[in-house]
């Protein structure tokens, strides 16, 4: 294949402060996407840390309860917007150029200003932490009348939601622009890796929904400091409005997040498989068919606000049928696997594990999508327990699978593959210990935003909170390995996994600067090794 | 396919999508009340102008009406309705009355927000005349008796036999104006 690998002779880059602040570069702009990230995700999870040693015991322990609520909601804002999806935008900045063979992504300017707007608007977002009247504390979903309350720190949070809006919309027009416009000649958008797919319709997914969620936000701003009434029920507003302009953001969003670990795990079960990946179009047209469907389920989390029945019906049928798609995806990644030369390496490991762990929350989402029960389920440990299924065994497993498949390509150096598999038992463990009982919690009503709990769920939240700091713990492993790997070790060849395909493994590990400068001659022979 | 022409394409309809959407977001706050108009959702009521040339109409059925109140929030007032219950016929105008006091040493503008419940009643509660129509100023200290003057329409649907009238005060921070 060294046909297509073509070896730079001249693979310059900048230097120093120069070469990350000004960059460019779709490996080295992933690469800060990555960092950051990572970084995020610490310092949500040390407030994560923060809510379960309030939560050890009942009674209020370490914090008053504003500071908690200020956790629960930063902590949210920031696992979503700062690590979820950066790291999601910081792997299609690597890989999406070398999957289809384009020498960088279109708008190469646009990708650095995407970037470093993430880490002024966080300055902006965790600046607050040290306001008069504390960091928002009305929760992630900034419901008026409450979120007005915030003190000073109000301005502060819409402006960040707009810069983090902003950034993802260039993100996200950035990969469509380089996705329909540059691959490499001949290969056809139904020829392309999933994970490039699954991209191409989250970007779309983002271009409908942020503008909308900017549009609410930019309400509650107007509302609270021009005169506006658009959600204050003195002035003819109406309060529950927010939520619907919300929820049509929001629903989207948890594809947002979903859907390129569906790409991911779509790339990596084949390889490990050594099989193709079973019903290639099907995934495409689940994904897509997800992805229309995401904008019609936004009232599921209405239920209670008082819909018309009808309403209610119309959103509970339109909830059931999204699991439809779902279950598509979900039977193609077994039966990719059924009857294939399996290996459990790490990133297979961690797959593995999202498809029976996402399947988890899908099945709690279902059961939270049946109106009736929705009664007694929502606001409760149950909805906590279903989207931390979906977005933490779900969305950051596959992540973390993306990581470690795709570490010998950005490094050049197999990771440790001993260390690798610790912290993937470790992290399942910890995190169904963490979040399993949180469903008996829930059906037992214990509500979800609060600091203080009846003695009855004590148990159980013992337990999770245990679970909590020994996932905690465990992912300063993965760091560990990550310099590890970064530093040293087995050199990794070009094709670093037996079974990996695709045109990332055609280049040399590690990556060099600059790749494809010329396009890959896609012949038909090629292709039919790639896939 | 290094396509410069393609990319400076495909950005600016995107780009125009992006400021279409953000467009849509404001496009739900009339799209939302339109729609609660028409199917009578969030107990919003109807305003008319009482027509008084219009022939009396002769029917037996009686509709309970029950009047409730309530203060949002901080806001220093109480509010009682003179009369907890009337039975009214439909297509006949009735006239209710609350009393509102200020109970604070200080002026304060609040404004009422009705709502009809069942929903569906709400498409057939007719008010000519409502001191929800407008802002209520209240001197430090003063009480004031205000009117709803209402039918319930002829065409109430069979299957409801009472209704419930609810006005929620809100304090005005702000001027405004509304229905
Ligand atoms: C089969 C698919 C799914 C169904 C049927 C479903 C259903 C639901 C329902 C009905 C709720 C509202 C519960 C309540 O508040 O009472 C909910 C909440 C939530 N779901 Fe899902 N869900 C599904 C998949 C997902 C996925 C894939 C994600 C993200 C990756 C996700 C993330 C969330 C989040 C974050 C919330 C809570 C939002 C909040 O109130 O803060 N869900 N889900
Ligand atoms: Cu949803």
């Amino acid at each position: 294949m060294s046909t297509i690998a073509h070896d730079d002779h001249h693979d310059h880059k900048p230097t120093g402060l120069k070469r990350w602040f000004f960059s460019t570069n779709h490996k080295d702009i992933g690469t800060l996407y990555l960092i950051f990230a990572l970084t995020m995700f610490f310092i949500g999870g040390a407030m994560a840390m923060i809510i379960r040693a309030e939560l050890f015991q009942p009674g209020l322990q370490f914090v008053d309860p504003q500071f908690y609520n200020s956790m629960v909601t930063v902590h949210a804002l920031i696992m979503i917007f700062g690590a979820v999806m950066p790291a999601g935008v910081g792997l299609a900045n690597w890989m999406i150029p070398l999957m289809i063979g384009a020498p960088d992504m279109a708008l190469p300017r646009m990708n650095n200003m995407s970037f470093w707007i993430l880490p002024f608007a966080f300055a902006l977002l965790l600046s607050t932490l040290f306001m008069d009247g504390g960091a928002p504390a009305g929760g992630w979903t900034m419901y008026p009348p409450l979120v007005l309350q915030t003190g000073d720190a109000f301005p502060f949070l819409i402006f960040a939601v707009h810069f983090l809006g902003i950034s993802s919309i260039m993100g996200a027009i950035n990969i469509i622009a380089t996705v329909f416009n540059m691959r490499a000649p001949g290969m056809t958008l139904m020829q392309m890796p999933l994970f490039v797919w699954t991209w191409v319709i989250t970007s779309f997914l983002l271009i409908a929904s942020l503008p909308v969620l900017a549009g609410g936000v930019t309400m509650l701003l107007t509302d609270k400091y021009f005169g506006t009434s658009f959600f204050d029920a003195a002035g003819g507003g109406d309060p529950v409005l927010f939520q619907h302009i919300f929820w049509f953001f929001g629903h989207p969003e948890v594809y947002i997040l979903a859907l390129p670990a569906f790409g991911i795990v779509s790339q990596i079960i084949p390889a490990f498989a050594r099989k193709p990946l079973f019903g290639y179009a099907s995934m495409v047209y689940a994904t897509a068919s997800i992805a229309i469907l995401s904008f019609f389920v936004w009232a599921h989390h209405m239920f209670t606000v008082g819909l018309p029945i009808k309403g209610e019906l119309f959103f509970m049928y339109a909830t059931m049928l999204i699991a439809v798609p779902t279950g598509v995806k979900v039977f193609n990644w077994i039966a990719t696997m059924w009857k294939g030369s399996m290996t459990f390496e790490t990133p297979m490991l961690f797959s593995v594990a999202f498809v029976i762990l996402f399947t988890i929350g899908g099945f709690s989402g279902l059961m939270l999508g049946i109106t009736p029960v929705d009664f007694q389920y929502h606001d409760t440990y149950f909805v906590v327990a279903h989207f931390h299924y979906v977005l933490l065994t779900g969305a950051i497993f596959a992540l973390m699978a993306a990581a470690y498949y795709w570490l010998p390509k950005w490094t050049g150096n197999m990771y440790d593959e001993r260390l690798g598999k610790i912290h993937f038992w470790l992290s399942l463990i910890s995190s169904n210990v963490l979040f399993f009982p949180q469903h008996f919690l829930g059906l037992a009503g214990m509500p979800r935003r609060i600091p203080d709990y009846n003695i009855q769920f004590a148990d159980f939240n013992m337990i999770s909170s245990i679970g909590g700091f020994a996932y905690g713990i465990t992912q300063l492993l993965f760091v560990y390995i990550v310099i590890k790997c970064a530093m040293g070790g087995k050199k990794a060849r070009a094709r670093s996994w037996d079974g990996a395909k695709g045109l990332e493994w055609e280049v040399p590990s590690p990556a060099p600067f600059h790749t494809f400068e010329t396009p890959p001659k896609l012949t038909k022979k090629v292709l039919e090794s790639l896939y | 396919m290094d396509n410069k022409k393609g990319v400076k394409k495909t950005t600016a309809s995107l780009l125009l999508f992006t400021v279409f959407m953000f467009g849509f977001g404001y496009g739900l706050v009339p799209l939302y009340d339109v729609f609660c108009k028409i199917t009578g959702l969030n107990g919003k009521t109807i305003r008319v102008t009482e027509n008084i040339n219009r022939e009396a109409i002769v029917t037996d059925r009686l509709i309970k009406v029950q009047f409730d109140a309530n203060i949002n929030g901080d806001l220093p007032w109480t509010l009682q309705p003179n009369q907890r219950i009337m039975r009214v016929q439909p297509g006949k105008f009735y006239e209710a009355v609350y009393t509102v006091k200020n109970i604070k040493d200080k002026d304060i503008t609040g404004q009422a927000i009705p709502s009809v419940s069942p929903q569906v009643a709400s498409l057939y509660f007719k008010k000519a005349e409502c001191f929800c129509f407008v802002n209520q100023l209240l001197k430090a200290g003063e009480t004031k008796e205000m009117v709803v003057r209402f039918e319930v329409d002829k065409d109430l649907p069979e299957d409801v036999a009472e209704l419930t009238l609810s006005y929620t005060f809100f304090r005005v921070k702000k001027v405004a104006s509304i229905n």
